[in-house]
C-alpha cells in the first residue's frame, strides 16, 4: 500500500554499496560473497525506483547511472593497470581485465536486471550487457587494439620459427576480438584477421623462395604437407575458425600453387626423376598434397602431360634418327621398337594412374592427350597407323620372330588395340591391317585362326563393327575355301577326265571383303589355262550367278628346276612361275619376246625378271649381267644354279602400298561423312551448324577425325543433293528434307 | 482492287441485265472503270501480240529484243530481269500472256512509254529491302534453264552477280568475281551459296572482314573467298 518514495540519491546510495563490495571481491580483497538477501536488496531498490510515480521514476538516470559505473570503474582502475605493460604481460593483463570487466557487467546486469525488462524496451536502447561490452569497447579496445594486435602477431610468427608460446592466452585475447564485435565478426577481421593472413602470406612467400632453391621436390613437399598441418593445428588451437579456409587457401597458394612447376620440373628431383625412381610415396604425396587444392590437380596434371609427352616423343625421335642413320637394313625394324617402347610406357603409366593418382579423370585426360600427340606421329615417312598395323602383322606372323607364347601374343594384340585408342586415322590403320591381313591368309603359312579372329572382336569391341566386318569376311573367305577345296577334290575324283594332271588349289575370294588387286591381262602357261578351265567347271557346279575373276599375282607355284648340280623345288609367285615356264619351250628370250608372250606391263614385268636375275637367287641369267633390267636385255636357264636346301623360295618384294593405302582411305572419307550427316540430319531433323558439325565429328571420331571444311563441304554437296537445306528465317540452322 | 471486282463483275454479268443488282452511284462508278478495265486489258493483250512469236504464241527471245529497243533500254539490263520478276516469268527469255497481263496490269500500264517511265518505279519497288532478297533469289531460279539443273555455271554467276548486285555492293562482287574465276573448286554455284553471299555483303564489314567466322555455318566457298582475301591483304 501506499510506500514512500525513494529519493534517488538514497536509492542510489543503497546501490554504491552493493557496487563497492563488488569491486572489492573483484580487486581480490577479502569479501564476503553477496547473499541472497544482499541481492534481493539491491534488485529491489531497482525495482522500486522505476516502478514509482513521475516525477520519481527513476529509470532513466539509473540506466545512465549503470554506465556511468562501468565508465568509471574501467577508467581508475582498468586503464591504468594497462598503462605500463608490454607484450606478453600486457596480453595478460587484458584478459584478466577483460574477464574481470565481464563479471562486473554479469553481477551489475542482475542488479540493475529490470532495466533489461522494460526500460530498454520502451526506450529502445542497447541491453545492459552490450551496454556493459561498448562501454569496454571505447574505453578500452579502441585504444589498445592496434597494440594488441601487433603483440599477437609477433607471438604467432615466433611460434612458427618454432617457440613455444601460451596458446590459452593467444586463445583468450583473439576472443576478445571476437566479442567486441558485438554479434559480428567485423572487429575480428578488421582488426586482426587482415593482417594475420597478410602477414602469413609475407613470411610463406619468404619461405617458398628459399625452400624452392634449396630443398629437393619430395622435400619441398613434406615441408608443405607439414606447414598446412601446423596451420590447422593453429586454428584449432586459439585462432577462431572462420580464419581456417581462408588460411589455409593463402598458405597452399604461396607454397604449391606458385611453385608448381618449379617444383614439378625439378631437374634433379622432379617428378621426371620421381618417375625414373618410381618413387610411389612421393608421387602419392604430390597427389594428396594438390588434391586438396581448388584445382591444384589440374596444375599436376598438366605437368603430368608434358612428361609423358616428352617421354613419348623422345622414342619417336630416337626411331627416327636410328632409321634414318642406318641403311634400311631390317626395314621396320625400329618401328618395332618403338611400337614396343610406346607400349611399355603405356603400361608404366596406367600403373602410377592407378597406384599413385587414385586413377583420377584429370590423369587419365592428361595421359590421353600426351598420347594423342605421339601417337600420331609420321616416322620416315611412314604414318603411326601404319606403324601399328605392321607391329600387329609382325606378332600374328607365326608368333613373330621371338616365338612367343599364345598368352604373350593375346597379352600384346589386347594392348595394341588399347593404343590404337589414340591414334587420329583409324581408317588408316584399319586399311593397313587389312592389307597385312590378306598377305598373312593368302602367303603365310600356319597363321593362328585363332589369334586372328581374337585381334578382331578386340577391335570390334572398341571401335564398331565398321572397322572389322570386311576383315572377318576374309578370315571367313579362307576357311571356306578349306571347305571348297575337299568338294573340288571330290569333283576332280568323280571326273577323271577333266583333271589337269597337276595338283592346283583355289581360294575363291569375295570381292568386297578383299582390297582391290589389279588385275593383269596376263597370258597364261598352257598348263594353267587347263586348270582354269577345269576349275570354272567345278565352280559352276556350285553356283551360277557369281563371277570369277582370276587375280594370279596373288598365287603361290611350286616348280621343279632341274639344275645340273641338283634338282632344286623353287617356290614362286604365279607370275614368276610364268615367267620361269617360257624357258621350257626357248632356251634364251629377250626381254621384248617375254612381253609379247606374257601381255604385262613394263613396271611388273622388271620386277619379276629382277627378282629371278638379279636378286639373291640367280635362276635366269641376264644378258648383260648388269644389276638392273633395261629393255634390252636377254635372259637364259641357268642351269648352275644351286642352294644348299632342296627347296627355297624366291621372294617377290612387294610394291610399295603406302601411298595408294592412303589415296583409298581418303577417297572414301567424303562418304563416310555424309552418311553420318545424313543420319545426323534424319534423326533430329533440325539442327544449328555448330551442333550438327559437333555431333558429326563425334559419330566419326571411331574412324577418323574429319576438318571442318571437309564438312563444310559434304554440308554444301548435301544441299545441291536435296538431302538438307538452310531454314529460311535462321541462316544457321539446317532442316532435313524427307 | 477496284479494277479487279469490276473485272470479275464483268464476267458475271453486264449491272443492266437481268441481274437483280440495285444500281447505285457507285455501281456506275464500278460499271465505268469495269469498261475502262476491260479496254485496258484489250490494249495490253494487242501489245503482247505485237511482240509475241505467231506460233508459239509466247514473247520470244526475239520479241524481247524487240521490245527492249521499243523501250531504249538494253536488254541486258537488270531492269528487264526486274520486269521479269514482276510477272513472275518462270522461263528465261520468254514471256507468256498470262505473264505479259500479271506484270502489266501489276504496273497500271498498256503502252510501251508507260512501260518504259514504269520501269523507273519498278526499280524502286525491286530494291526495297522487303522485296529485294525475293528478287536476288528469283533472279537465280530464273537462270536454271534446264529441268532439274540446280546449279549455275561460274561465268553466269558472275555476270548474273555483276548485273543484280553490282550497283549495291560493288567492291564485294568486284573481288568476289575475281575469287571465282580463278579458284578450281567449284565449277557451279548452289541457290544455298548464292543466297549466302547476299547475306555475306549485308552483314559482313568490308573489305576487313573482321566480324566473319568461318566456324559459323558460312557455306565453305564463302570460307574459302574470306581466306584468300585475308591472303591478299597480307
Amino acid at each position: 500500500m501506499g510506500c514512500e518514495n525513494i529519493e534517488f540519491d538514497q536509492g542510489w546510495g543503497e546501490m554504491e554499496k552493493g557496487i563497492e563490495k563488488l569491486k572489492r571481491i573483484l580487486a581480490g580483497e577479502k569479501e564476503t560473497p553477496f547473499t541472497s538477501r544482499e541481492y534481493m536488496t539491491l534488485y529491489t531498490t531497482i525495482y522500486n525506483m522505476c516502478n514509482q510515480k513521475a516525477p520519481h521514476d527513476y529509470s532513466e538516470q539509473l540506466y545512465d547511472k549503470y554506465k556511468e559505473t562501468l565508465d568509471e570503474y574501467i577508467t581508475s582502475i582498468v586503464l591504468p593497470s594497462l598503462k605500463d605493460k608490454h607484450d606478453e604481460f600486457m596480453l595478460r593483463e587484458l584478459v584478466e581485465r577483460w574477464l574481470n570487466h565481464k563479471i562486473m557487467v554479469k553481477w551489475l546486469t542482475r542488479f540493475f536486471h529490470y532495466l533489461d525488462r522494460y526500460f530498454i524496451i520502451q526506450k529502445s536502447v542497447p541491453a545492459l550487457n552490450e551496454v556493459g561490452t561498448t562501454c569496454f569497447l571505447n574505453l578500452v579496445y579502441e585504444d589498445v587494439h592496434p597494440t594488441i594486435q601487433d603483440i599477437v602477431l609477433s607471438l604467432i610468427d615466433k611460434e612458427r620459427e618454432g617457440d613455444q608460446i601460451d596458446r590459452a592466452l593467444l586463445k583468450n585475447a583473439l576472443e576478445i576480438f571476437v566479442e567486441m564485435g558485438l554479434g559480428q565478426m567485423n572487429r575480428y577481421q578488421d582488426d586482426f584477421e587482415a593482417r594475420f593472413l597478410q602477414e602469413t602470406t609475407n613470411y610463406y612467400s619468404r619461405k617458398a623462395s628459399k625452400w624452392i632453391e634449396e630443398d629437393s621436390c619430395p622435400d619441398y613437399l613434406l615441408k608443405s604437407e607439414e606447414c598446412l598441418k601446423k596451420e590447422v593445428d593453429r586454428v584449432s588451437s586459439y585462432l577462431h575458425s572462420s580464419s581456417e579456409t581462408k588460411l589455409i587457401k593463402k598458405v597452399q597458394h604461396e607454397l604449391l600453387v606458385l611453385y608448381v612447376n618449379q617444383l614439378l620440373e625439378k631437374e634433379d628431383s622432379g617428378i621426371k626423376v620421381l618417375f625414373r625412381d618410381d618413387k610411389v610415396d612421393d608421387l602419392s604425396r604430390t597427389y594428396r598434397v594438390y588434391n586438396k587444392i581448388s584445382q591444384g590437380l589440374d596444375l599436376v596434371a598438366n605437368v603430368f602431360k608434358q612428361h609423358v609427352t616428352i617421354e613419348g616423343t623422345a622414342f619417336v625421335q630416337q626411331a627416327e634418327e636410328a632409321t634414318s642413320n642406318q641403311a634400311s637394313n631390317t626395314p621396320g625394324g625400329h618401328e618395332q621398337v618403338l611400337v614396343k617402347n610406346i607400349l611399355e610406357l603405356h603400361d608404366n603409366y596406367m600403373t602410377y594412374l592407378n597406384s599413385c593418382f587414385q586413377n583420377h579423370n584429370l590423369f587419365q585426360k592428361a595421359l590421353k592427350e600426351a598420347f594423342e600427340v605421339f601417337c600420331n606421329k609420321t616416322v620416315n615417312g611412314s604414318p603411326s597407323a601404319e606403324i601399328l598395323a605392321s607391329f600387329a602383322d609382325h606378332i600374328l606372323r607365326k608368333g613373330g620372330s621371338e616365338k612367343l607364347s599364345d598368352e604373350v601374343i593375346e597379352e600384346t594384340l589386347e594392348k595394341v588395340v588399347k593404343l590404337l585408342q589414340y591414334v587420329i586415322d583409324k581408317d588408316v590403320f584399319a586399311e593397313f591391317y587389312r592389307k597385312k591381313l590378306a598377305r598373312r591368309l593368302l602367303f603365310d603359312r600356319g597363321t593362328n585362326d585363332d589369334h586372328e579372329r581374337s585381334i578382331l572382336s578386340k577391335l570390334k569391341q572398341q571401335f564398331g563393327a565398321p572397322l572389322t566386318s570386311k576383315m572377318e569376311g576374309m578370315v571367313t573367305d579362307v576357311v571356306l575355301a578349306k571347305e571348297h577345296q575337299s568338294s573340288f577334290q571330290e569333283y576332280l575324283r568323280n571326273n577323271p577326265d577333266v583333271h589337269p594332271g597337276l595338283d592346283f588349289t583355289v581360294t575363291v575370294l569375295t570381292t568386297g571383303f578383299w582390297p582391290s588387286y589389279k588385275w593383269f591381262d596376263l597370258s597364261l602357261p598352257s598348263e594353267m589355262v587347263k586348270w582354269v578351265k577345269v576349275f570354272k567347271g567345278f565352280y559352276e557346279t556350285k553356283t551360277k550367278h557369281r563371277k570369277l575373276t582370276w587375280i594370279f599375282s596373288l598365287g603361290t607355284s611350286h616348280i621343279n628346276g632341274k639344275f645340273e648340280p641338283k634338282p632344286i623345288e623353287l617356290i614362286v609367285s604365279t607370275h614368276q612361275a610364268a615367267v620361269l615356264l617360257l624357258f621350257n619351250a626357248s632356251e634364251r628370250l629377250s626381254y621384248s619376246e617375254i612381253v609379247a608372250q606374257l601381255n604385262l606391263a613394263h613396271d611388273d614385268l622388271i620386277r619379276l625378271l629382277h627378282s629371278l636375275s638379279c636378286a639373291k637367287y640367280k635362276i635366269l641369267n641376264k644378258e648383260p649381267s648388269s644389276k638392273s633390267i633395261s629393255q634390252s636385255d636377254s635372259f637364259k636357264f641357268n642351269p648352275n644354279f644351286t642352294d644348299k636346301m632342296r627347296r627355297i623360295k624366291v621372294p617377290l618384294p612387294p610394291v610399295d602400298e603406302r601411298k595408294k593405302v592412303i589415296e583409298d582411305v581418303d577417297k572414301d572419307r567424303p562418304y563416310a561423312i555424309d552418311a553420318a550427316i545424313v543420319r545426323i540430319m534424319k534423326s533430329r531433323e533440325v539442327i544449328t551448324h555448330q551442333q550438327l558439325i559437333s555431333e558429326t565429328i563425334e559419330q566419326l571420331s571411331r574412324m577418323f577425325k574429319p576438318n571442318i571444311k571437309a564438312i563444310k563441304k559434304r554440308i554444301e554437296d548435301l544441299i545441291t543433293r536435296d538431302y538438307m537445306e538452310r531454314d529460311r528465317d535462321n541462316s544457321h540452322m539446317f532442316r532435313y528434307l524427307a | 482492287m477496284m479494277r479487279r471486282s469490276a473485272y470479275a463483275s464483268k464476267k458475271t454479268g453486264q449491272p443492266n441485265s437481268t441481274n437483280p443488282i440495285s444500281c447505285s452511284p457507285s455501281d456506275i462508278f464500278r460499271t465505268a472503270s469495269s469498261k475502262a478495265s476491260s479496254k485496258e486489258m484489250e490494249r495490253i493483250d494487242n501489245l503482247f501480240y505485237s511482240f509475241a512469236n505467231r506460233s508459239s504464241g509466247m514473247i520470244d527471245p526475239e520479241g524481247i529484243e524487240t521490245l527492249c529497243s521499243d523501250m531504249e533500254v538494253d536488254h541486258t539490263d537488270v531492269r528487264i530481269l526486274m520486269l521479269a520478276w514482276k510477272m513472275k516469268a518462270e522461263k528465261q527469255g520468254y514471256f507468256t500472256l498470262e505473264e505479259w497481263r500479271r506484270g502489266l496490269k501489276a504496273l497500271r500500264v498498256d503502252t510501251v512509254s508507260k512501260l518504259r517511265k514504269a520501269l523507273t518505279e519498278l526499280e524502286k519497288e525491286v530494291r526495297r529491302p522487303s522485296n529485294f532478297v525475293d528478287f536476288y533469289s528469283y533472279s537465280f531460279c530464273y537462270c536454271l534453264t534446264e529441268e532439274k539443273q540446280k546449279s549455275i555455271d561460274i561465268e553466269s554467276i558472275c555476270q548474273l552477280l555483276d548485273l543484280v548486285l553490282g550497283s549495291q555492293f560493288r567492291a564485294q562482287v568486284d573481288y568476289f568475281i575475281e575469287y571465282l574465276k580463278i579458284q578450281s573448286d567449284y565449277k557451279v554455284i548452289n541457290l544455298d551459296q548464292w543466297m549466302g553471299f547476299f547475306r555475306f555483303c549485308n552483314e559482313i564489314s568490308f573489305p576487313d572482314l573482321s566480324n566473319y567466322d568461318p566456324d559459323l555455318a558460312w557455306p565453305l566457298v564463302l570460307d574459302n573467298f574470306v581466306e584468300w582475301m585475308q591472303a591478299k591483304q597480307s
